[in-house]
């Protein structure tokens, strides 16, 4: 069913007019960011659009089918390395980016039913745990791969990574568009939304689809789910698969944005992080996921200026804004578990399991 | 040949014998009852039927097709619906979700609007309440629910786990009544019930089950006369 169907006339020319603003806004946003807040800005606005993605894709592995997941980064780093070893000089090789960024989606998604199908019978603590111990054996791997063949190179990483290459269109350099003068960090920033509207999309079609239902079903009560008719086994493997291809996607553009990767950057901070995000944000729902994924991006980021804040002030740093973030990240988080617990923006369906768990 | 038929039936769990080699039959259209104590083996019974449970050795028969081994979500595609012990609905989702959860397996989405539609007519309480959340339905409610839910699937062959469980004895009449308009329908039914006098009375056959074994089997009427099965669960002496 169409929504714009059920609006009237008048209504509907005002949906189409603020998708229009919207749009004129995202496609204005790096300029206005890059004139207000100076050029470093343009690069951490790319980064949130690629834990938006991360995001999105651990949503639907934990806020969907509610299987909790603390090595999720591990698909991130299988899809950033992906990258890494098929555009770099570490193997002489330069693959076009429409083979590398599916094969390191499709190689995460293999590693996320490599993941799932010994863990299906785990629920809640234990399956956090096993994902954990999933997550840190990747990155230890990783960091290991150097002998006695060198792979990966180790804690030194992979350097001098190709950026990414739309048919001899680099966006690793300055270009002229249309009178325009872009930076990379420009042109990979149109890249990424596209990227995180594609994933947007996706994971929309997911919620009201049938395998929707299905993982909502399972994360309620597995028994009458199978009882249902619903394969729990391969509705389960496919939340894993289907979360990983994203982290894969993100990996691999990670790669090519940062020209760099080593295994310090897939820690299992990192897990946590993307993580908090969705719970921050609100689980299970897209606006909240987006909003959370831009929230942990962006204040640490905002912090930096409190350090010379801080100077101006009292003309020392007191409080090491690397340590204020922290403090925050703590009160901001037992904050919300006082006074939001579903999160900022919840689904529907977690307001209910709050209120039903307050009550 | 019959729609159901249990041969030699038996479920372990580790090394505790729950059933202990049973043999039953369901015919087309008909309603059977399962009925005894608690522990007897029944919900055990229903949820190996179900394929929620390995069977350890026997034969189950259904339709013409071989059960055994067969995971839950395949035996459910076969048009055998169970209504768990306990309702098992998905307390978080809405109503109409858990009714559109009774149709996964289907594709006829225009068919199962128009049956959602009739469970509707039938039971307004459930259409009153289609977008709240079924666990804030009454216990009565749930299980009407769950039927609806059930018939949903377009079962064969329609298994109901205790369904009076819990329920005030006002509810207890209502979803009875339900059940009985069910079968009226000529949908087979097999019922498992603690509640004996109730499940002899609308059903045609039972079996009476004590510590994993079927100990007596027969008419309803003449097994709510046998002297054993009224000092054992009808209370009379």
């Amino acid at each position: 069913m169409n929504v714009l169907d059920t609006l009237t006339g008048k209504a509907k020319s005002r949906v189409w007019l603020t998708a229009a603003l919207l749009l004129l806004g995202l496609v204005l946003l790096p300029f206005l960011v890059e004139a207000s807040l100076g050029k470093s800005w343009v690069r951490i606005i790319d980064l949130a659009l690629l834990y938006i993605m991360l995001a999105l894709g651990l949503n639907i592995v934990v806020g969907y089918a509610g299987l909790l997941d603390l090595g999720y980064v591990a698909f991130y780093a299988v899809g950033a390395y992906c990258w890494a070893l098929l555009a770099s000089p570490q193997f002489g090789l330069n693959l076009p980016f429409w083979i590398i960024l599916p094969a390191g989606a499709a190689i995460a998604a293999l590693f996320g039913v490599l993941l799932g199908t010994p863990t299906l019978r785990l629920r809640g603590d234990y399956l956090a745990i096993v994902t954990l111990g999933f997550g840190e054996i990747i990155r230890i791997f990783i960091n290991n791969l150097n002998a006695p063949i060198n792979i990966t190179n180790g804690p030194q990483g992979i350097t001098l990574i190709e950026p990414m290459s739309i048919f001899g269109f680099s966006l690793g350099k300055t270009q002229d568009v249309l009178g325009l003068t872009l930076s990379s960090p420009h042109l990979y920033y149109y890249l990424f939304l596209l990227c995180v509207a594609l994933v947007v999309f996706v994971c929309v079609r997911l919620e009201n689809s049938r395998i929707g239902r299905a993982w909502v079903a399972i994360r309620e009560d597995e028994m009458a789910a199978a009882a249902a008719g619903i394969n729990t086994r391969n509705i389960k493997l496919l939340a894993f698969a289907m979360g990983a291809t994203f982290g894969g996607l993100s990996g691999g553009l990670f790669a090519s944005f940062q020209g760099f990767v080593s295994p310090e950057s897939f820690n299992l901070m990192e897990s946590i992080m993307i993580l908090s995000m969705i719970v921050l944000g609100g689980m299970g729902n897209i606006p909240g996921v987006i909003l959370g994924a831009i929230l942990v991006t962006v204040i640490p980021e905002a912090l930096r200026y409190t350090g010379d804040l801080q100077r101006v002030l009292f003309g020392q740093v007191y409080i090491d804004p690397a340590d204020l973030r922290m403090l925050l990240f703590g009160i901001a988080l037992v904050m919300m578990m006082l006074f939001r617990p579903a999160g900022l923006l919840p689904s529907k369906q977690r307001k209910r399991e709050f209120a039903e768990d307050a009550a | 040949m019959s729609l159901l038929s249990v041969q030699n039936l038996c479920v372990n769990y580790d090394s505790i014998r729950a059933v202990k080699g049973i043999n039953f039959e369901v015919q087309q259209g008909e309603t059977v009852c399962l009925i005894g104590a608690n522990g007897a083996g029944k919900t055990t019974t229903l949820k190996t039927l179900s394929g929620l449970l390995p069977a350890t050795s026997g034969d189950i028969l259904f339709d013409g097709k071989r059960l055994n081994g067969m995971p839950a979500y395949q035996i459910a595609t076969l048009n055998l619906a169970l209504v768990p012990e306990g309702r098992g609905i998905f307390t978080r989702m809405t109503v109409l979700e858990n009714l559109l959860m009774g149709a996964y397996n289907r594709t006829d989405r225009a068919a199962v609007q128009r049956e959602i539609d009739d469970i509707y007519t039938l039971l307004p309480r459930l259409a009153e309440r289609h977008q709240q959340q079924a666990g804030l339905l009454s216990g009565g409610e749930q299980q009407m629910l769950a039927l609806a839910r059930a018939m949903l699937s377009k079962p064969k062959l329609l298994m109901l786990d205790e369904p009076s469980m819990g329920l005030a004895p006002i509810m207890v009449q209502t979803v009875y009544g339900i059940i009985q308009t069910i079968a009226k329908q000529g949908i087979t039914i097999l019922l498992v019930e603690q509640n004996v006098r109730l499940a002899l009375g609308i059903s045609q056959r039972g079996y009476v089950m004590e510590h994993g074994e079927i100990t007596l089997s027969g008419a309803s009427h003449t097994l709510a006369n046998d002297p054993a099965v009224q000092a054992a669960y009808l209370g009379e002496l």
